[in-house]
């Protein structure tokens, strides 16, 4: 499987999982998710973002309730909730972020 | 949560060449999320896995030391260090990662998560543990 950015082919795993974080570009979260049918809104991107610098300080992808609790602490309440985040990303704040931002599933997540 | 058990990890190989202690990270981060009792133990070479300045270039292998970084966000706050182990390799805390949790109970004080422990200290927590998982 793959995912074409810009005229190129990005490989991906079975569950379209970018094979290689370093390809990363906001491009391809942004083609990921045209696939799924979602605008990425500023919102969306916050996420992303968060997901991208936790990985790059701690190595891993976190799970569900460390990224709400580490969100609620970096944006604020209203937004560290899984109500909040799973309006954004319904397929799961886990799964579907970390997908977007290029990064591998989160540790435990099945 | 009722049936909380105490589950203690105990990891006793060097970080690279082997696995065991990436495996050990790994399901002591997704067992977290079954908010059991959980605690480490480092013995032997496994005190290696907590040095500073690990620097994993050369082998071409991913550096997760900073991994363990992320246990306290995980809620897991007690990892017990064999004193012994670390002085028959001439380590001290100090060439040890500074690694903290933050108390729920006390206001979210930052408080540090590594205790170094002697080995008789040791056998009692491996004592009082229902579950004990070798690495």
């Amino acid at each position: 499987m793959g995912i074409e950015v810009n005229g190129k082919v990005l490989e991906t795993d079975e569950e379209g999982y970018l094979a290689n974080l370093n390809e990363w570009t906001p491009e391809v979260a942004t083609a990921m998710a045209k696939e799924e049918d979602v605008d990425l809104t500023e919102n969306h991107w916050e996420v992303i973002n968060f997901l991208r610098e936790y990985y790059e300080e701690y190595q891993i992808a976190p799970a569900v309730r460390v990224l709400t609790k580490a969100i609620g602490k970096k944006l604020g309440p209203d937004k560290g909730n899984s109500k909040y985040l799973y309006e954004l990303f319904p397929y799961g704040p886990g799964k579907q972020a970390c997908k977007y931002a290029g990064l591998p599933k989160p540790t435990g997540c099945v | 949560m009722s049936d909380i058990k105490k589950f203690m990890y105990v990891n006793r190989k060097a970080p690279y060449g082997t696995i065991y202690a990436w495996e050990s990270l790994e399901v002591v981060l997704i067992g977290a999320a079954f908010e059991q009792d959980v605690s480490l133990a480092f013995v032997d070479d496994g005190v290696y896995q907590l040095c500073k300045g690990q620097d994993t270039t050369g082998l071409g292998i991913k550096n997760f030391s900073a991994t363990y970084r992320a246990l306290g966000d995980y809620d897991v706050s007690k990892l017990y260090v064999e004193k012994e182990s670390l002085e028959a390799r001439g380590l001290t805390l100090d060439d040890l990662m500074p690694l903290t949790y933050e108390d729920a109970d006390d206001d979210y004080a930052e408080k540090d998560s590594i205790r170094v422990v002697s080995s008789q200290e040791m056998a009692e927590l491996f004592e009082q543990s229902d579950v004990l998982f070798n690495f």
